[in-house]
């Protein structure tokens, strides 16, 4: 997995709450059997008219955001579905870091499969940064996942929490697989013993 | 001992590893799968040369992808990808000898109806699936939730899950649901109660006296939507309708084995005193047949309301009823019974069971559905199919209009043909109404299998109440 340590870069803002997987990437996009090439189709039904012509009011297709790495959302992004397909398109088009009030359980976790950052932080924190957000191209926005803090335009600095293990998991760029296998005589221990008391699984 | 909640009691039953900063490894017992979220997952244990763990305790089925039109056989009726995908579904369980039912087989359907069909899901085990709706196997007391695509390689290469605890959430309805009250009803009036978000960092148990008087079926479909309000499971405590439903089952445990799971699964309960962190307490006797008018599942209301404003809103939530109302073309202050609409569709893993098929034969029984409008009906899987065949309710629905379909996911993400055209409305029993969902520009309103054959019968939105 790529590491993330520092990310340095322009927010886009998309003011929204319940920002759903299925505006993230619709299902006519699942059918693949890759994970790249899907930035894309980033919120293709937003982003593209009926003639796949691009429309120039939504946020990526404005100039000042089309290579943004930075999202600024609102409330419960990523509810829906457990599609990976969602961080995968982020990730492609080249987002590596999301800001939102809250995230929805499973899109949660797959960011930090992918070495994306989701940070969660209390409505006022995230105004903030939304506004800041508004300011385009000229207002870069700091993250340091290390020392924990959001760096504003402004140089106003907000910190944020995450759980210890995946910080630790992207800072390295860490194989979950790899670390579990680390504890394969756990698992056959606890195999055995399940064997004996729960045989019927 | 402390007291525990059911949550607990079989979070603690899996508990593999526990790091020092809370990090858990939970062992899986069983691990579903499909076609759309797992290649990429079986192609990355081959480029790192792994195995799958334990073939046994996977269980594959296609259904997403699938056309449901009788001449399914026939490969032209899919487009390539998606038939790469159904074909690399094909390919992975024979590579890796996990137990597969393939579209030819009768028993084929909707993941989490087979899951349950053949004994699968049992009461105490741990499931989990590449498919947020993984939640409905929590009807039997198990632990399931869905997960994404990097997880199902983990689970594939580990048979286990890195995982942090829940919160425990306690959702009681109690006393009795009025006539014409169903389970769908139950779930979406839960989740209108507590936004979509509501559940975010908890496992959600529902109890009550209004959930034990519930079939099997019912509590799948409560379960079902606990994702929908944002949790990562719900629960419902084994009792003895569960323990009668697996009874019997192709790989649920028999004889000695079936004693020695019996008295486990009795244990599987919440203690009197165990801790909850958050309560709902919602009256049966309160709960209406409902809709929902917007773009998220959230947006509930009884039939017998009116479309809302966005002024009726408050915080973030106006712009979003704003842009809802306008992607759904509907004005404040019309009679949601006034509603038209252009398709029903029946059918998903929130209301494709034999229970359902039958509420919505009950309604059907002697009526013609509205000239002009397309309807259709989708089992959940080949032996609901079968059934519904054997009880006389296909005969009920091809003669009131309704198309009679092959199991599969269908129109409640339209990933096969069976999608909605821009400005197209629905009445669904699916779980989820998001712009798009159905289809590009589609327009979906939520509701319960009977309210959806009521629907079908006036062309608009209908209270059953008035069909009864």
């Amino acid at each position: 997995m790529e590491k993330f340590e520092k990310l340095s870069g322009v927010a886009a803002p998309m003011p929204m709450i319940n920002i759903d997987t299925d505006m993230i990437i619709p299902k006519q996009f699942l059918k693949t059997i890759k994970r790249s090439g899907l930035g894309v189709n980033l919120f293709d039904e937003m982003r593209y008219d009926d003639n796949g012509e691009e429309i120039p009011d939504f946020v990526l297709n404005q100039p000042a955001y089309r290579d943004a790495q930075i999202l600024v959302a609102g409330d419960n992004f990523g509810c829906g579905s457990s599609r990976e397909h969602a961080p995968w398109a982020i990730k492609d088009f080249g987002i590596r870091c999301v800001i939102a009030p809250s995230f929805a359980d499973i899109f949660h976790n797959n960011c930090f499969k992918n070495g994306i950052l989701p940070i969660a932080l209390p409505q006022e924190q995230v105004d903030l940064l939304m506004d800041d957000a508004q300011k385009g191209a000229n207002a870069r926005i700091e993250i340091d996942l290390e020392s924990q803090t959001i760096t504003t335009s402004d140089g106003e600095t907000i910190s944020f929490d995450v759980d210890p293990f995946k910080k630790h998991c992207l800072l390295e760029g860490l194989d979950d697989i790899g670390l579990t296998y680390e504890k394969s005589a756990a698992i056959d221990s606890f195999e055995t013993r399940s064997a004996a008391e729960r045989p019927w699984v | 001992m402390s007291p525990k909640t059911l949550y607990d009691k079989i979070w603690d039953a899996h508990l593999v590893h526990e790091a020092e900063d809370g990090t858990c490894l939970l062992y899986i017992d069983r691990h579903l799968v499909h076609e759309v979220t797992s290649p990429q997952a079986f192609e990355g244990l081959r480029m790192a040369g792994r195995k799958v763990r334990a073939p046994d305790k996977t269980i594959a089925v296609p259904d997403h992808n699938v056309p449901t039109t009788l001449d399914r056989a026939n490969a032209a009726t899919m487009t390539e990808d998606s038939r790469i995908q159904v074909e690399a579904l094909d390919r992975n369980a024979k590579e890796t000898g996990i137990h597969y039912y393939p579209v030819s087989d009768v028993r084929q359907g909707i993941v989490h109806i087979v899951g349950p069909e053949q004994g699968w899901t049992l009461p105490g085990m741990t499931v989990v699936c590449g498919d947020s709706h993984t939640a409905t196997h929590g009807a039997f007391g198990a632990l399931a939730h869905g997960i994404g695509t990097s997880e199902v390689e983990h689970v594939l290469a580990t048979q286990t899950l890195i995982q942090q605890k829940s919160k425990n959430m306690k959702v009681e309805i109690t006393g009795k649901l009025s006539p014409g009250v169903t389970a769908k009803d139950i779930t979406l009036t839960v989740i209108g109660e507590t936004g979509t978000a509501g559940g975010t960092g908890y496992v959600i148990e529902y109890c009550g006296e209004a959930i034990r008087d519930l079939s099997m079926e019912g509590r799948m479909t409560v379960c079902n939507m606990a994702i929908e309000g944002g949790a990562r499971a719900g629960l419902i405590a084994p009792d003895e309708k569960t323990f009668e439903y697996c009874k019997g089952r192709p790989h649920a445990p028999k004889g000695a084995a079936w004693e020695a799971a019996l008295a486990w699964w009795k244990t599987l309960y919440s203690d009197d005193d165990a801790h909850w962190d958050k309560v709902i307490t919602i009256r049966g006797e309160d709960i209406a047949p409902v809709v929902t008018w917007g773009t998220s599942p959230e947006d509930v209301l009884p039939i017998t309301a009116s479309v809302p404003a966005a002024s009726d809103f408050t915080g973030g939530k106006v712009g979003a009823a704003q842009r809802s109302l306008d992607y759904m073309g509907l004005t404040p202050g019309t009679p949601l019974s006034e509603v038209e609409i252009d398709t029903v569709f029946i059918g998903s893993c929130t209301n494709g069971r034999i229970e359902d098929l039958r509420a919505a034969a009950a309604i059907l029984k002697g009526k013609k559905i509205k000239e002009g409008l397309r309807a259709m009906i989708v089992p959940g899987s080949g032996l609901v199919r079968a059934q519904a065949e054997e009880e006389g309710l296909a005969d009920i629905f091809i003669e009131a209009g309704f198309e009679w379909r092959l199991a599969g996911c269908s129109m409640c993400l339209a990933m096969n043909p069976d999608q909605l055209s821009p400005g197209e409305r629905c009445a669904a029993t699916s779980n989820r109404n998001f712009e798009g969902r159905q289809g590009r520009g589609g327009r979906t309103h939520l509701m319960s299998p009977a309210m959806a054959a009521a629907a079908a019968v006036t062309g608009r939105l209908t209270d059953v109440r008035d069909m009864m």
